[in-house]
């Protein structure tokens, strides 16, 4: 899947995406602003999915209990703690390490329709954790943090992230970090053995790689970075509940990533943008025209999955890389 | 209430639990063997079961018994011909592909969820019990039209291991369970089995949520519960097998139904969800199927 002489195009292009990025900051209108700054962090969560999902082929149904790890992590230690933006991060960050440590060292004792089963049933656990544990999370009523506590202190500088335009950047900021490494792993020899593995796990370990060690790694890579984008959800919009670490915020990864193009860096971002969109913009229409038929995320979710499964397998970047670009990343 | 008696309820209501979680993870086990298809919409169709059977008790007036009894028949029914054409349109067309399947059969409980959100709306509601007959036991009163749920549901199962061990349906489904490009060649249509043993899973679940609606209520997102506790007993069960998973039904229910009752329901699930993903992860053949082939 690589020739070298991509690597410049490669560059250019996510230089290019990461720069209409930026300048999107001052042209979007409020409304849009406010969801692409949204759109940014589920992106950044569905890129974390897409590491272990699209290189490694593993496909994971309880990504849920990462992006909560993170959220929780950072939600939790702000809220009862009042700590810090920075360290509450690295708490979120620490929390997704560990986890998708436990669980990526059992769940991968086991293999395809085995996996995806025991992933959901550990999500699940988690999910029914942030219930037991009422108390302090408060389960599905969740908790909001306080704007003064959503801030970065340097010194003298305050940057507020409350404030549309830092809250924008700073996603752009986690977006951007995330996207070159994951370039960088996609085009390092560990990204190399994750699609050999993918491709014949068989092959890979008689070529002398120990296929259990990269997976795990894979893992962990998806895990923190699914976390961070827990925690960076929790500490731009304030809000964290149960319904984030629910079933249906392990789905949304994977049609995201579906829709997009598995193992595409830039799937994710494309998958993330025209979902929410289409959820968004579709839900008015169909109350215009259909009114009365409660049609909500669920009847489009529903449609879309098995519609991207029959007829477009690759998503929209896979179908390009395959028609016309060889060298996407 | 003593503890004995109050033991003897939870028992009661585990048994009541267990009979139709049988019925709806043995459908669940049955696809799952035959088909290696992962049916993720099992929980959905447990739904539509109940939902049709409030829609049809509630197009027949007079005695609830005549529309219980129509519900008993023509849910189903129908839901077994939605299967048949999720199978066609859906399932076929991806080569049974298990991963594939899998995504699709998500899409496919998102899609019924929002049929029935959009034709029956968000209410939940009740649906008659044929009979309010009081079975008087010396300590307390108790339904016996749950009773009567777990007779029922020990015929259905007779009659679902008699049609597998005992006719040539059976012996056409174990043979393409075992080895369905062999069974091909011997001219067993393996595609119309295929179709047919996720009409027949769709419709255990159904017959399952029609015993059961007459003592809870029918709502658009009560597919969720049996779904899991289905994987759970499949899992403990055995992928596959038809004793591993009644036994497994068995042990789960009544187990759900005492500790749910003495303990947190939420700490239940969590205990039960824990120990099936480690049963998964350390014992994949389930506790008492045979090893994968």
């Amino acid at each position: 899947m690589k020739n070298d002489d991509g690597a410049g195009k490669a560059i250019t292009l996510h230089a290019g995406v990461i720069a209409v990025l930026v300048a999107l900051n001052f042209v979007l209108p409020d409304y849009h602003h406010g969801v692409m700054a949204r759109v940014l962090v589920l992106a950044v969560y569905a890129m974390g999915y897409n590491l272990l999902f699209g290189y490694a082929g593993l496909l994971s149904l309880g990504h849920a209990m990462f992006f909560a790890a993170g959220l929780y992590g950072a939600g939790l230690t702000m809220y009862h703690l009042n700590w810090g933006v920075p360290s509450a991060f690295i708490a979120g960050l620490v929390a997704g390490v560990l986890l998708s440590l436990v669980i990526g060292v059992l769940a991968l004792r086991t293999k395809g329709v085995a996996f995806m089963i025991v992933t959901m049933m550990f999500a699940q656990v988690a999910y029914l954790l942030v219930y037991y544990f009422g108390t302090w999370t408060r389960g599905d009523e969740g908790l909001v943090i306080q704007q003064q506590a959503r801030a970065i202190e340097f010194g003298a500088t305050r940057l507020d992230l409350t404030d549309p335009t830092t809250r924008y950047m700073a996603a752009l900021l986690l977006f951007s970090v995330v996207l070159v490494i994951t370039l960088i792993v996609v085009r390092s020899s560990f990204g190399r053995v994750l699609v050999a593995i993918r491709e014949n796990e068989e092959r890979t370990k008689m070529l002398g790689y120990d296929t259990f060690a990269n997976k795990l790694a894979a893992m962990v890579a998806s895990g923190a970075i699914c976390a961070a984008a827990g925690a960076a959800y929790v500490i731009l919009f304030g809000y964290v509940g149960s319904t984030l670490a629910s079933v249906q915020y392990s789905i949304l990864p994977l049609l995201w990533v579906l829709l997009g193009g598995a193992a595409t860096t830039l799937g994710p971002l494309v998958g993330t943008v025209l979902m929410y969109y289409l959820i968004d913009g579709s839900s008015d229409l169909l109350k215009a025209y259909l009114p009365g038929w409660n049609v909500s995320y669920l009847g489009i979710v529903g449609v879309a999955l098995i519609l991207l499964v029959l007829f477009f397998p690759k998503g929209l970047l896979g179908t390009v890389r395959d028609r016309f670009a060889r060298w996407l990343p | 209430m003593a503890f004995g008696p109050h033991l003897l309820l939870a028992t009661l209501e585990g048994l009541v639990t267990a009979a139709v979680l049988a019925l709806t993870a043995l459908g669940l086990s049955l696809v799952f063997g035959v088909m290696r298809v992962v049916n993720v919409a099992h929980g959905e169709f447990f739904m539509l079961g109940a939902v049709l059977a409030w829609a049809v008790a509630s197009a027949f007036g007079g005695h609830p018994a005549v529309g219980f009894v129509a519900a008993l028949v023509v849910a189903p029914l129908i839901v077994g011909a939605l299967a048949l054409v999720a199978d066609l349109l859906v399932l076929k067309r991806l080569n049974y592909n298990p991963e594939a399947t899998i995504v699709a059969t998500i899409g496919l409980l998102y899609i019924i969820q929002q049929a029935a959100l959009s034709f029956y709306g968000p209410e939940a509601r009740p649906v008659e019990a044929p009979f309010s007959y009081r079975v008087l036991l010396p300590w307390f009163g108790y339904s016996g039209y749950k009773l009567a749920v777990i007779g029922a549901s020990i015929l259905l199962l007779l009659a679902t291991w008699f049609v597998l061990a005992r006719t040539r349906i059976g012996m056409v489904m174990r043979a393409t369970q075992y080895d369905s490009e062999t069974a091909q060649a011997f001219g067993i249509p393996v595609d119309r089995v295929y179709a047919g043993v996720f009409a027949v899973g769709a419709m255990l679940a159904a017959v399952a949520a029609v015993l059961i609606v007459p003592t809870s209520q029918a709502h658009y997102l009560m597919g969720r519960d049996p779904l899991l506790l289905s994987f759970i007993v499949v899992i403990i069960g055995g992928l596959g097998s038809l004793r591993g998973t009644v036994v497994a039904a068995l042990l789960i229910g009544v187990s759900d139904g005492i500790i749910s009752v003495f303990f947190s329901p939420t700490l239940a699930k969590i205990i039960a969800t824990l120990a099936v993903a480690m049963v998964l992860v350390f014992r994949p053949q389930g506790l008492f199927g045979t090893a994968a082939r």
